[in-house]
């Protein structure tokens, strides 16, 4: 995998384009990033490149943490995340090397992860899309949004997977080939068309897209 | 200032026509037949305006040939021309969805003094 970046989503609106068509964008705060520590096979057993996002004072970090941050000769902050470089790449960065949103141009597509919104113990409609009861006639009520019957008499126990209710959201999210539509180096801002995981200021993190733009299927339907 | 308060101005008209709802308005729309740019026109009464900064809407309502038709259009879109206020109408709220309850001579809306 290639580098990447760590952000912070600011929220949505949209812009227009070159004939007037609104576009739904994404706006993150992509980096500065400082890299805390580049893994290498002889010392770590893989690869990979550790960046650091968002100063924060250094008494709010604990001391291992802050250790760890002099030891690369940066500022203390608040998320460290790794990026995974394949056996072929070079690192190309040292510890303290700062990367920023011009890692991305105005185009490419990336892949963001992000932390969804929490949204606690909710039914299955809401969790899993179930239609629920359209009507209540027929001498039933108050059976609304219920889920129906979870199993046969056959098995004679519930069969995994089915859906039921339960804790919804709060878990990490891959958007899959967003598109770049701004890039402001100078800003540390990043443009997406589209929707990305998560609540306003939510840390997301930024990579190239790992799957490409889909083939375009050629038998129309 | 807000990051996106500061991206949207710079997608904003420099300047919009005040018009209000309950005022009658020609919406002046560039739209692209295949290679060719027309200006169209729709003529009715602002129903409403919602939402703000670039995101901005307005609601115009019309009768055309007996069928109420009801428009939404960006504010701030490039598409939209010019809007022209043709007469001020004197209403008492905000969105005049009772308009769509009514016809005739109910529809009416006021005059406001200029």
């Amino acid at each position: 995998m290639a580098l990447g970046l760590i952000g912070k989503k600011l929220g949505m609106t949209h812009i227009f384009d070159s004939e007037g068509n609104p576009i739904p964008i994404t706006l993150i705060a992509a980096g500065p990033c400082k890299v805390a520590q580049v893994k290498s096979v002889k010392r770590d057993g893989y690869r990979a490149v550790q960046l650091a996002f968002e100063v924060m004072r250094e008494k709010r970090l604990s001391k291992p943490e802050g250790g760890h941050l002099r030891k690369a000769g940066i500022e203390p902050m608040r998320v460290l995340r790794e990026f995974r470089l394949d056996a072929s790449q070079q690192p190309e960065v040292a510890p303290g090397d700062t990367l920023d949103a011009s890692l991305f141009k105005v185009g490419d597509l990336v892949d963001i992860i992000g932390t969804s919104k929490g949204r606690g113990f909710t039914g299955v409609i809401k969790r899993h899309g179930f239609s629920g009861t359209a009507s209540n006639t027929h001498g039933s009520h108050e059976y609304f949004r219920h889920g129906g019957s979870i199993g046969g008499r056959f098995p004679q126990h519930v069969i995994k997977g089915v859906g039921m209710p339960g804790r919804y959201g709060g878990s990490r999210v891959t958007m899959q080939n967003l598109q770049v539509v701004d890039v402001r180096p100078a800003q540390n801002l990043l443009a997406v068309r589209g929707a990305v995981p998560g609540s306003r200021n939510g840390y997301v993190f930024i990579r190239p897209a790992k799957k490409g733009p889909a083939p375009t299927s050629t038998s129309g339907s | 200032m807000n990051v996106i308060d500061y991206l949207e101005k710079e997608q904003m008209k420099a300047s919009v026509e005040d018009f209000r709802p309950g005022d009658l308005v020609r919406v002046h729309l560039r739209i692209l037949e295949g290679e060719k740019e027309r200006v169209q026109v729709f003529e009715g009464n602002v129903v409403g305006r919602s939402g703000g900064g670039v995101r901005e809407t307005f609601t115009v309502r019309k009768v055309s040939y007996g069928i109420g038709v009801e428009r939404i259009f960006l504010l701030h879109s490039p598409r939209v021309e010019r809007i022209e206020v043709r007469r001020k109408g004197k209403v008492r709220r905000a969105k005049l969805y009772y308009l769509r309850q009514r016809s005739g001579k109910k529809a009416r809306i006021k005059e406001r003094d200029r």
